[in-house]
């Protein structure tokens, strides 16, 4: 998730106001995303495409994974920023915890997730927020776990049924971030049986499915 | 009428279900220990559930002339949280109170390797305490989930006469059936399995060792889908005699082997009474306001 958001946009100020603000003091960050939606805004990122914000995340989605950069540009990306994240996610609500996973992805994305080592703690502290993220009921709190850093980092089974509980849940399968990158035989025969689970029951099979075909015919 | 609901989540539902229920004919309830929506975060959170189940649930079914049964596990999906698993220590003492039918709801819920041990320990503690095991069968791959659930029960060594492997559909019914368990099926509004499907599975399949239920909980869904499901039967040809072999024996001799299912009328229960005046639980009672 690192769309910026426009210029003009409400709560702009506030947000680079915050980051500042965390770069001084890391310990702002709690407050900072207790009140990012009412700062910003909960609106959806595109809500031409996706008006609930489920799939390509909300702009306090975004402001949150802002503030985890910033935290990131304060405390670096170790230890510290790992037991950080943690306390934020696990004190968080639900949009608190999207905002940590989305800020995870942020910083896959711009790369700061380092592979010699230093930021193993951190990545390990994210796989297990994002596993308690894939178990919850809530569809916008799953689908924040599938962006780019769970795309570098998850383990292939727990990805996989990720993907599953998406089709499962609704979501569009949209929310995963390169999907083709992933996708394998396994997934494939898990959206057969499933599809075939719901023509024995007479129900509908949902078209996402067809997306995890990894073979023709 | 009368009706067993083998499981059925009755923390979530208003004492408008208890009235409807009983007057429906569903005179006794299971509630299988199970994750609330919210995740858990500790032992004690998973232990005052528990004693919910056994204490105040007990006392509101009561209220209302419904005899409250429990089952009590670790349940699978928060068999993964390492700040949930240590329950599993908790989990013999329960087993021996009164009304507690079983261990359950286990199972798997992403097939991890979490869930396997949660699984196989509580499994054996089933044996351990001379009950029946309530097994909730996933609802993401689910064929190779029942498949893999079936191997653990044969490995336990538990009696498949003792197993009951629920939340079954068209795919995953005759793999049970054919491993000797009971075949559980949760009958919801839409999703997972309706009526006139379980109906055509009774046909398909017969009676014998079949298991009804509503599973009705926090979510979308119908506690009197029991009762709709012996209309349904009826309606398609089926005897009083079938339904009640369906909804009342059956449940009943699958949990009567815990030696601790009750199935006498709740004392001094006048029906159409409503809630005693004066009962209370831990200074509570069901009623609201001055009873005209």
């Amino acid at each position: 998730m690192t769309a910026d958001l426009p210029a003009a946009a409400p709560g702009t100020a506030w947000l680079d106001r915050s980051c500042a603000a965390i770069i001084a003091d890391p310990d702002h960050v709690t407050r900072a995303f207790a009140l990012a939606a009412r700062r910003v805004g909960r609106g959806p990122q595109r809500p031409d495409v996706d008006p609930t914000g489920v799939v390509h995340g909300t702009v306090d989605d975004a402001a949150r994974a802002r503030l985890v950069v910033a935290l990131a540009d304060a405390v670096g990306t170790g230890h510290d920023l790992a037991e950080r994240l943690t306390t934020l996610y696990r004190q968080g609500d639900g949009a608190e915890r999207r905002g940590v996973l989305r800020g995870l992805d942020a910083l896959a994305s711009a790369g700061r997730l380092a592979e010699d080592g230093s930021a193993d703690a951190l990545v390990a502290a994210g796989l297990e927020l994002a596993a308690d993220a894939l178990r919850a009921n809530d569809p916008a709190l799953v689908a924040s776990a599938v962006g780019p850093f769970g795309s570098a980092h998850l383990d292939q089974h727990t990805w996989r049924h990720a993907v599953l509980k998406l089709v499962f849940q609704g979501t569009s399968l949209d929310a995963v971030h390169d999907l083709a990158a992933r996708a394998d035989a396994e997934l494939d025969r898990m959206a057969r049986d499933f599809a075939a689970e719901r023509r024995a029951a007479g129900r509908t099979v949902p078209a996402d499915l067809a997306r995890l075909s990894t073979t023709t015919g | 009428m009368r009706i067993l609901d083998p499981h059925i989540h009755m923390t979530s539902r208003t004492t408008d279900d208890y009235e409807a229920l009983y007057a429906a004919g569903v005179r006794v309830v299971v509630e299988p220990a199970f994750w609330l929506g919210q995740p858990r975060t500790s032992v004690g959170s998973f232990t005052d559930y528990f004693d919910s189940l056994l204490g105040w649930e007990r006392f509101r079914a009561a209220q209302f002339g419904v005899r409250h049964h429990a089952t009590i596990a670790l349940n699978p999906k928060e068999a993964n949280d390492p700040r949930c698993r240590e329950v599993l220590a908790e989990v013999p003492r329960y087993l021996l109170k009164d009304g507690v039918v079983a261990v359950g709801e286990v199972g798997y819920d992403s097939m991890t390797p979490e869930e396997d041990e949660a699984f196989a320990a509580q499994l054996q503690m089933a044996q351990d305490a001379e009950l029946p095991a309530l097994v909730h069968t996933p609802h993401r791959d689910k064929l190779a989930g029942t498949r893999r659930t079936l191997d653990v029960v044969r490995e336990s060594g538990l009696p498949p006469e003792r197993v009951l492997v629920d939340h079954l559909n068209e795919t995953t019914v005759a793999l049970v059936r054919d491993a000797g368990a009971w075949a559980g099926f949760s009958i919801y509004p839409d999703t997972k399995m309706d009526e006139d499907r379980m109906v055509a599975l009774l046909k398909e399949y017969g009676t014998d060792r079949m298991i009804v239920n509503s599973a009705a909980d926090w979510g979308r869904s119908d506690p009197l889908k029991t009762v709709k499901t012996a209309r349904a039967m009826l309606a398609a040809g089926f005897t009083e005699d079938d339904v009640d072999q369906v909804l009342w024996r059956n449940p009943v001799a699958f949990y009567e082997q815990s030696g601790n299912l009750v199935l006498d009328p709740v004392p001094g229960f006048t029906e159409g009474a409503g809630p005693a005046a004066g009962v209370e639980y831990e200074g509570s009672s069901v009623l609201r306001g001055v009873r005209a």
